[in-house]
């Protein structure tokens, strides 16, 4: 059952609608993430969950009840945000903020009793940060205060957690770090989990539905395996030049162009370095005889000009030995990465004694 | 000091509060004395104690204690405390701690409004009661802040805010001198001296019905303090929490205003009160929490101001300082410091 579901939603500005004809869901203990170019609007989508935007047209029904007609209240013990809006508070510790997540349970002062404050400081050390506590929020790093700022959203005690660009201004150890305690969340708590986010390869990751946003409708909607595949990303980021390779969820840049100078042997792995390297200094290349399993494999296809390839386990065909040994004569460089060579592929010994002869042998440590 | 734990921190906090706020106690017990022991005429101790709690006494000092001195501090005391309130709630509204009522023209928008009504009035009617003062003081002071908010939402920009307040401040002024310059002169006299703030010639009935304004306007805002803890952190993660951000900012205008309002009706404008003020009772008691803030604010308000008319009234006695003159001389240092120390820390 779907815990938090739009229904034909339309969202934007003014009366004017940017994005039509939502329709996503998330249910318990689901991380769903909004992906999509600056600007594309997925901002606009998740203030329209939280009610900081109106909606244009259409229906958010959040845990069985349509949100439009729950009070504030109702909504906020069920859902709590982080938000990129950047706050500024003046001699606050970090423990304070996140004792503001306990704002729809204290009374009217808005006293904290000890129930609340153990919550609070269960929060703290649930996004590793018991030792902030006494600090100053205004004197903590980004990664620091991103942290906070999930422990006081996790404060309030929500069934739902909406994030807008959480790993914005946060380096790598941080964003890893972040997703981390999202996907504990989610999984130890059945905390729904609805975000944005610019790192594609990590919302493949984390995400178990992805929402593409681009353009005046969803551009894309499923999970993962769904969305990462062929050409989705490259057409959602109108990316021309590189190439988003959904298998190992990395961007490539465009290969070097023109006729290949250089020829890559290589297997299980060891081409990639000697690909990149080639790729930086814009020599256009061609890689072989490699393995249609090979990782090798799978980078030399977007990255190498031409790719000589032979199906798994199969012993090395006339076919691509001719075209392997036509790469060898063409290409004034033959590099070679460490290779196994078993009784399959053999024939790869051949082609790399004829670069020695021709003197275009280079071996790469 | 990195890695001391919260529980250790809160408890040191609580005691800093407590010692801060008796520091407070005692520094109002002594102004207190202060403020009806020193004076114009000499009086000596045991005639004004006999004055104050036995009423007995010679009428000269009888009527220096309790029509003079006493009304005029106690005046001081409540209309300080609103003003430094008002300017704690106006920073609230703003997220700005340089606004208030006088940098933002509300207190002007007040002193222009009052003026116009009390020469009106003073022409067709003869009296002028406090009531149509502070009703129209209110007016002003509405007037004024919805201008700034609708300013306020057209740039979001701290500094070009103050220089639309401070712009409106002069047109205000303005039009004051002018009804001053159009009136006769017998209101000129009562108007000259109101208008560039004062606490003198204040009487019982004055202090009573200030009393009760203030009084409930100081515990609505009490009421208020958890909504406006929570609106720290901005408008987005209040309205997360629940806090019904329209009807919030409706009232944080209103009671600002109205206290605001309150004082210029008085007391006449002041000037820096409050801005200096709620930024020495917040470093003073090292926290912005409203709970605490908005009491310290309020009594940290009354001391300043009782001190300050306090050398208004004697510094160059007999002639006395206009009250904005002294808080300046304070308080306008502190708003400097206060912006050197924000710049150095961005």
């Amino acid at each position: 059952m779907s815990y938090l579901s739009l229904e034909n939603v339309s969202v934007g500005y003014n009366g004017k609608a940017l994005i039509r004809d939502i329709c996503i869901d998330a249910s318990k203990g689901e991380i769903v993430t909004l992906i999509g170019p600056n600007g594309a609007g997925k901002s606009t989508i998740l203030k329209s969950i939280t009610k900081q935007l109106e909606l244009i047209s259409g229906k958010v029904i959040f845990d069985g009840r349509d949100m439009s007609r729950m009070s504030a209240k109702d909504i906020a013990t069920r859902m709590a945000v982080v938000l990129t809006e950047r706050i500024r508070p003046e001699l606050m510790t970090c423990h304070d903020i996140v004792a503001t997540g306990r704002y729809p349970y204290t009374g009217r002062l808005g006293l904290l009793d000890p129930e609340d404050e153990k919550k609070v400081d269960e929060c703290l050390a649930m996004v590793n940060a018991t030792h902030l506590g006494a600090r100053e929020f205004s004197q903590i790093s980004d990664g620091e205060r991103q942290r906070i700022l999930l422990a006081r959203a996790i404060c309030q005690e929500p069934d739902i957690i909406i994030l807008d660009e959480p790993t914005s201004f946060l380096d790598i150890k941080h964003k890893l770090e972040l997703l981390e305690i999202l996907r504990r969340m989610a999984e130890d708590k059945g905390v729904s989990i609805v975000l944005s986010l610019h790192e594609i390869d990590l919302a493949e990751k984390i995400s178990d539905k992805i929402v593409c946003v681009k353009g005046d409708r969803i551009f894309g909607y499923g999970r993962p395996e769904e969305i990462f595949t062929g050409d989705m990303i490259s057409r959602l980021y109108d990316i021309e030049g590189g190439v988003f390779d959904p298998l190992f969820g990395s961007l490539e840049l465009p290969p070097p162009e023109g006729e290949p100078e250089a020829f890559v042997i290589s297997s299980g792995g060891s081409g990639i370095g000697i690909y990149r390297k080639l790729g930086k200094e814009n020599t256009p290349f061609a890689a072989g005889i490699l393995y249609e399993n090979d990782i090798d494999y799978q980078a030399a296809k977007y990255m190498a000009v031409r790719v000589v390839s032979e199906k798994a386990f199969e012993k090395i065909s006339d076919e691509a030995f001719s075209q392997a040994m036509e790469m060898v004569e063409q290409c004034s460089r033959v590099i070679c990465g460490s290779i196994t060579i078993g009784e399959q592929n053999r024939r790869i010994e051949e082609l790399i004694r004829a670069a020695e002869d021709a003197g275009k042998l280079e071996r790469w440590e | 000091m990195n890695d001391e734990s919260y529980h250790s921190l809160a408890s040191r906090r609580r005691a800093r509060y407590a010692a801060v706020f008796c520091f407070f106690a005692v520094s109002f017990a002594v102004i207190v004395v202060l403020n009806i022991n020193i004076g114009t005429v000499k009086l000596p101790v045991s005639d004004i104690a006999r004055a104050i709690f036995l009423r007995e006494g010679d009428v000269k000092t009888l009527d220096i204690i309790w029509t003079i001195r006493l009304p005029r501090m106690i005046m001081a005391a409540l209309l300080g405390g609103a003003l430094a309130l008002a300017g704690f709630l106006l920073q609230t509204f703003f997220e700005n701690p340089i606004a208030g009522p006088y940098v933002l023209g509300i207190s002007s928008g007040a002193k222009m409004m009052v003026a116009l009504v009390m020469i009106v009035c003073m022409r067709n009617a003869q009296g002028f009661s406090s009531f149509a003062m502070v009703t129209s003081a209110f007016a002003g002071a509405l007037l004024s802040t919805c201008f700034i908010i609708v300013v306020a939402r057209k740039i979001r920009n701290m500094a070009a805010l103050l220089v639309a307040g401070i712009m409106i401040g002069y047109i205000c002024n303005a039009v004051t001198d002018f009804l001053i310059n159009i009136a006769s002169d017998s209101d000129i006299v009562n108007l000259q001296n109101w208008s560039l703030g004062s606490f003198a010639g204040m009487n019982w009935s004055g202090v009573y019905a200030a009393l009760v304004l203030v009084g409930v306007t100081t515990v609505l805002t009490m009421c208020m303090a958890k909504p406006i803890g929570a609106f720290q952190l901005g408008e987005g993660y209040a309205a997360s929490m629940g806090v019904n951000i329209k009807v919030f900012r409706v009232l944080l205008i209103l009671l600002s205003s109205f206290l605001a309002a309150t004082v210029t009706a008085y007391a006449g404008p002041i000037a820096f009160v409050g801005i200096a003020v709620p930024f020495i009772a917040k470093g003073a008691l090292g926290t912005s929490k409203p709970l605490v803030v908005i009491p310290g604010s309020f009594v940290c308000g009354s001391v300043f101001c009782m001190m300050c008319d306090l050398i208004a009234r004697t510094a160059f006695a007999p002639v006395e300082l206009s009250i904005s003159t002294v808080t300046s001389a304070f308080g306008a240092p502190i708003v400097i410091y206060m912006l050197i120390r924000k710049r150095s820390r961005i």
